[in-house]
């Protein structure tokens, strides 16, 4: 349950606002606002996870804190996503994980990393380790095939497993319980919505950062950290695709897709979180919920890193240095996908469903 | 940082829209300017910051205008609302200048946007501001910053030295400090006096205690009084001012937009006698939005109440406070603290008037009453359905129409033989009066300002350079 006095003063704010009307052409929210006249715990979560946190409404508004309707959707929407981020985890003992989210995201890493090291160092001799190992399974000389494929495979799955199950769990408690039925236009609609970010767009001026002022950059980061993972993810797909169907082992040349993917998805995945890292640090506190920035920060971090040693792995692979790298990558890898459904990613899980909600509802309308 | 012991080419008090558009035009025009805002920076920018859009005349629909709206339909429409209360002169002029103001509102960095649900009406006449008035002064200080127009917050001017109608320094309080600041020329744009309680009671009693006050605290009209008393000559009248019924909940300044209840055309209006007193149902919302506040106004406590029944929720936009909600009619009067006899009275002897109709909340629809004191012409329906539903009403007073007369240079005009200031320049609030004599047409107060702030910043740069 996200906590009553989030969702009470989330009520509040939108009876407010649905009296007042004037943020209506900055994003989805106020127009689904407006489609309510009442506003309960399903909708206000909607309405939470619909927000992008543009901020567009706090600085246009006239009620805005000293004021004393003390009107601050951004920070309260913020809050209320964070809180129904636990409440919808699977399983849901693992909900309480998002409150501690940057010391389980370095323990998640550090877990990795030790488990790969060792064994690394079990397996293997150190001359395997530190020498240099070329062409076709010069990876899996260093860490046999299946040590690499079981845990990897296992952890991934597990974590879209979880996803999912968020994701219909947030489903249940929120569409459906408005009766809004799911359709190809409405999903199609929702990833319209992801791929342009439509709403941070702010009627071609973008969002607020780092105050009042308008700004394209928080859309044009978050751009390059979402295609950059898909480009990392499309790499990753098209190597296993090499390797089961047609045989063909890593590591593939530079000019191979994998790797071209790989590395132009990786380039994306190093300038879009720094960015966005930089947005965050530099941006006024008032329309945000400060607590949040752990799991913001601790993901930004990890996509960066993952990025970073898997880059580095590709550029030095045919060195001494491969062996280590390679363990250290891995050992990202493994963390991100582990903390997967108990961090930031998920944003991304509710943030879709609920464009598609709001794409359903704005068909119906 | 700004050093009040120079001298300015143009100083600004005031720093709403009107007090901007002065700022940035004579910044243009190569002055160095200083404009002093009495609030502080987070309620900065008057009672532009609660306002929504612009009556501009325009050829044809364009992405933020859905018709056309040609200056002679403009003119039409203010000399109805006015009933030729107005300067014909200056009043053409503005309608005739509004057809740029948009373009250059935009070269600013105002945003509009399309016309959305929220336009009550005015879709085809106005352009709406994206994010609404508090967004597009935040554009019009970002330009006006980015120019080098020097901004003090929280800076009062206190008294202006003038001598026959010629402005040399102004007596500012700033940071604890009281500061004697010279300037070539000076723009008021600061307002009218809307939020000055005492004002307001020599021209509508000591009723004026129970008005609330929707926009800033600081529209005390302090400048407006200094130049009335060295001889400005006045336009309009204390007691004309625009006002809507308002939630009597809302807070006594700054509620803004949010705080009014749009469904006294569907209910019966009583006073704290439980009685009605004029017909609700005399003509489409946004046509009689701004009498209602004037009506109030003039019952006792200036108190009112709107009575509706469980079939009109939902016909009218929302409402920031909750209806007061009750079973039975006695049981409402009760929580709204009036007497349950009178009201049950009232209601009942209302509900034998209501003759059969078909109800038609989206235009006039003739359903009214007969025999009826006073009676309701349109939307007339019998209130017979619980839960009963009121709201506590009071006038909340939005702006204040006396003001200086000015002329087409916007030259503030001293004595009965109405000579130029030769260096004193208003815009805004401060000098609407000479176009809007009474009566409103939506959107009309802010062009005046744009256009008038133009001027005025034109002609004190101007002024203050040769």
């Amino acid at each position: 349950m996200p906590l009553i006095d989030t969702i009470k003063e989330a009520e509040r704010l939108m009876t407010i606002c649905n009296a007042c009307r004037y943020c209506e052409g900055f994003c989805a929210v106020f127009p689904a606002m407006e489609r309510r006249k009442t506003f309960g715990e399903g909708d206000l979560t909607y309405l939470a996870n619909l927000c992008h946190g543009c901020q567009g409404c706090y600085y246009a508004c006239q009620y805005a804190p000293p004021h004393e309707f003390k009107v601050n959707v951004p920070q309260t929407f913020a809050t209320l996503r964070a809180e129904s981020y636990a409440d919808f985890a699977w399983p849901g003992f693992l909900g309480s994980l998002f409150r501690k989210n940057g010391v389980v995201v370095s323990l998640g890493m550090a877990l990795g990393l030790g488990l790969l090291l060792l064994l690394l160092f079990g397996m293997q001799d150190l001359s395997i380790i530190f020498g240099s190992h070329t062409g076709e399974g010069a990876f899996y000389r260093v860490i046999p095939y299946a040590a690499m494929v079981w845990p990897f495979g296992l952890v991934f799955a597990f974590a879209l497993f979880s996803m999912i199950m968020g994701g219909v769990i947030y489903w249940r408690s929120t569409a459906a319980k408005s009766g809004v039925r799911l359709s190809v236009g409405a999903i199609l609609g929702g990833v319209r919505d992801v791929l342009t970010l439509k709403n941070l767009g702010g009627a071609g001026g973008g969002c607020n950062y780092p105050d009042e002022s308008f700004s394209g950059k928080r859309r044009l980061f978050h751009h390059f950290t979402f295609y950059g993972f898909m480009l990392c993810f499309a790499a990753t797909s098209f190597a296993t695709i090499y390797d089961h169907w047609f045989g063909w082992i890593a590591p593939y040349s530079f000019t191979s897709l994998p790797v071209l993917l790989g590395t132009v998805g990786g380039i994306g995945l190093l300038v879009g979180p720094v960015g966005l890292m930089k947005l965050k640090l530099d941006a006024d506190p008032a329309p945000r919920d400060r607590d949040l920035m752990g799991m913001d920060v601790a993901f930004l971090m990890l996509l960066f890193l993952v990025s970073f040693t898997g880059l580095a792995l590709m550029l030095l692979r045919e060195t001494s240095a491969m062996g280590t790298l390679l363990a250290v990558h891995l050992g990202f890898v493994l963390a991100l996908f582990a903390t997967l459904p108990y961090g930031k990613m998920v944003h991304g899980v509710y943030r879709f469903l609920a464009l598609v909600q709001d794409a359903a509802e704005r068909k119906v309308e | 940082m700004t050093d009040l012991s120079q001298n300015y080419d143009v100083l600004v008090i005031g720093a709403g829209n009107a007090a901007l558009c002065a700022a940035i035009t004579a910044r243009h025009a190569g002055a160095r300017v200083l404009v002093l805002e009495a609030a502080p920076r987070h309620s900065r920018g008057g009672n532009s910051r609660h306002t929504r859009n612009i009556r501009y005349a325009h050829a044809q629909a364009t992405d933020y205008v859905t018709g056309p709206y040609p200056v002679d339909e403009y003119i039409e429409d203010l000399m109805r609302v006015t009933a030729g209360k107005t300067n014909e002169t200056l009043a053409r002029m503005v309608l005739e200048q509004s057809k740029q103001v948009v373009d250059w509102m935009q070269d600013q960095g105002v945003r509009f946007q399309k016309p959305l649900s929220g336009t009550i009406g005015l879709g085809r006449t106005n352009a709406f501001f994206f994010g609404g008035g508090k967004a597009m002064m935040n554009s019009y200080y970002a330009r006006a910053e980015k120019l080098g127009v020097e901004i003090l917050y929280e800076a009062e001017v206190t008294g202006l030295t003038l001598n026959d109608g010629r402005f040399t320094g102004a007596q500012v309080l700033f940071g604890g400090n009281a500061h004697d600041v010279s300037a070539r020329a000076l723009v008021v744009a600061s307002g009218g006096f809307e939020a000055n309680i005492e004002w307001l009671k020599e021209a509508w009693g000591e009723g004026a205690e129970n008005f609330l006050i929707r926009g800033t605290p600081f529209n005390k009209g302090a400048m407006l009084r200094v130049l009335l008393d060295h001889g400005a000559q006045p336009v309009s009248e204390a007691d004309q001012c625009h006002a809507v019924p308002i939630d009597a909940r809302s807070p006594k300044f700054d509620g803004g937009i949010a705080t009014r209840v749009d469904c006294v055309i569907y209910s019966i209006m009583v006073n704290k006698h439980a009685k009605r007193f004029y017909d609700e149902g005399e003509d489409i919302w946004p046509k009689r939005y701004a009498i209602w506040g004037r009506l109030v106004g003039q019952q006792p406590d200036q108190a009112a109440y709107a009575i509706i029944d469980s079939k009109i929720p939902g016909l009218f936009m929302p409402t920031v406070f909750p209806a007061i909600e009750a079973d039975t009619i006695p049981e409402l009067a009760g929580k709204l603290g009036l007497d349950a006899d009178a009201l049950e009275k009232t209601v009942t002897d209302y509900n034998a008037c209501v003759e059969p109709g078909d109800f038609d909340p989206t235009g006039l629809d003739g359903c009214h009453t007969k025999g009826a004191n006073p009676e309701k012409t349109n939307w007339a329906q019998k209130i017979d359905t619980p839960p009963f539903y009121g709201y506590p009403l009071r006038p909340g007073i939005t702006f204040t129409y006396l003001g200086v007369e000015v002329d087409e240079k916007a030259r503030v005009l001293f004595g009965r033989e109405r000579k130029p200031a030769s260096n004193i320049y208003a815009a805004g609030e401060v000098m609407a009066g000479n176009i809007l004599g009474q009566g409103y047409v939506g959107g009309l107060g802010l062009l005046i300002g744009t256009v008038f702030g133009r001027i005025a910043g034109e002609e004190a740069a101007r002024r203050a350079i040769n």
